[in-house]
């Protein structure tokens, strides 16, 4: 159900703030969101004034460089830094991204940097994503052939049909796109969300694949596919520059064709 | 579900996430549809003024010629005119057309700005 209001236990409180050297000269605001879930209290929001000066040109930079130089408890997670992993998506100045693909000069003023909307929250920007995983697995992303093939053989495709997964096998399941629809706040429960419908259709339209009859099967519902609006902040936040509402249309063209309507 | 799993905060969403114009066409189709549907009852009740009498229906008349009644007429073209085109739109992309995030932002802007025209257009020739 749609709930536009955060709960009780999830409403942000004012933060602390984090000074920085008197003889800075380019310094730049970091608002950053909080949990300790030690604490027992509220989420906050904290400030860190960074100097420019003395950080990479990244916002994963200035944000490594508040838990190195700062104020060490700061968590979130990272890994590849050149956006690969997809281990440091989160919220940055109100749009899901990768911190480790943006500078910080895109952003005018302060950068407010949130988790991943509407998730719950493990500690400071690490969300819980197990909904996320099991929605992914629910899909069954790999491939399913009963055809026999020999052994010392690979499954051959064509140019053509290998195209068709350009724009597909790119995603990096960072989340970004997933926790931008806000069909996906209100339905997580029983809607998949676009990462695992891009999913979905990657082995939808792999030619290799044939299980395409019971992969549709499995996504003709009401809720799994359909709670789908065409919002489109799922491409509009793809740090891939991905397409995940062009894929969800796929799905549904393709289920609308072997009904006969189109 | 754990006791640490359940005193877990929900993180932002609406508070923080920048409406784009991909989203805000978006709400703006539910919200015109809602808009049409109570508009009806005001289009039902015309038509019972029309059958009862020659001064029920003058009264009515007048007041949908007065300020709030031709404000609410003018609600109501501009939410036939937008539904109506973000409707068309979502034929467009349910036929895998115009998905592309440039013709989707493009297609946003001609239905806000378009909706408003016709609106303006239908008001010159009726209000």
């Amino acid at each position: 159900m749609a709930e536009f209001t955060l709960p009780k236990n999830s409403r942000i409180r004012p933060g602390k703030t984090f000074k920085a050297d008197a003889d800075a000269a380019r310094v730049k605001t970091f608002r950053i969101y909080r949990w300790d879930p030690d604490s027992g209290e509220n989420p906050r929001v904290d400030s860190y004034e960074v100097d420019l000066d003395d950080c990479g040109p990244m916002v994963l930079d200035a944000i490594i460089h508040i838990k190195n130089q700062i104020d060490p408890t700061l968590t979130f997670r990272r890994s590849c830094r050149e956006g690969i992993c997809g281990s440091c998506a989160m919220n940055i100045a109100g749009t899901n991204t990768l911190a480790c693909t943006r500078s910080i000069s895109e952003y005018s003023g302060d950068i407010k940097i949130y988790p991943l909307p509407h998730m719950p929250v493990v500690k400071d920007l690490v969300p819980d994503l197990s909904n996320f995983y099991a929605q992914l697995e629910s899909v069954q992303p790999w491939l399913q052939a009963d055809s026999a093939v020999a052994p010392n053989r690979e499954r051959l495709q064509s140019p053509e049909e290998r195209k068709k997964l350009d724009g597909l096998y790119e995603c990096i399941l960072c989340a970004c796109c997933s926790t931008s629809c806000p069909s996906y706040w209100w339905n997580s429960d029983r809607y998949l969300g676009p990462a695992t419908l891009l999913q979905a259709y990657r082995w939808i339209a792999d030619s290799r694949d044939e299980a395409k009859g019971a992969r549709l099967d499995n996504l003709e519902d009401p809720f799994r596919v359909y709670r789908c609006h065409t919002i489109m902040n799922c491409t509009n936040a793809c740090p891939k520059g991905l397409n995940p509402a062009k894929a969800i249309a796929e799905i549904k063209h393709e289920l609308a064709h072997r009904q006969g309507v189109v | 579900m754990s006791k640490q799993q359940a005193s877990r905060p929900l993180s932002p969403h609406l508070q923080v996430y920048k409406p784009q114009i991909t989203s805000v066409s978006s709400i703006l189709h539910r919200i015109t549809g809602l808009l049409l549907s109570a508009f009806s009852l005001l289009w039902v009740s015309w038509l019972l003024a029309v059958y009862s009498s020659a001064t029920t229906y003058d009264s009515f008349r007048q007041l949908l010629q007065s300020w709030p009644g031709k404000l609410l007429l003018l609600l109501a073209g501009w939410a036939l005119f937008y539904h109506l085109m973000t409707g068309i739109r979502h034929m467009i992309w349910d036929s895998v057309h115009m998905l592309e995030l440039d013709s989707a932002k493009r297609s946003g802007w001609v239905i806000v700005i378009g909706s408003l025209l016709l609106t303006g257009l239908a008001a010159g020739i009726w209000l």
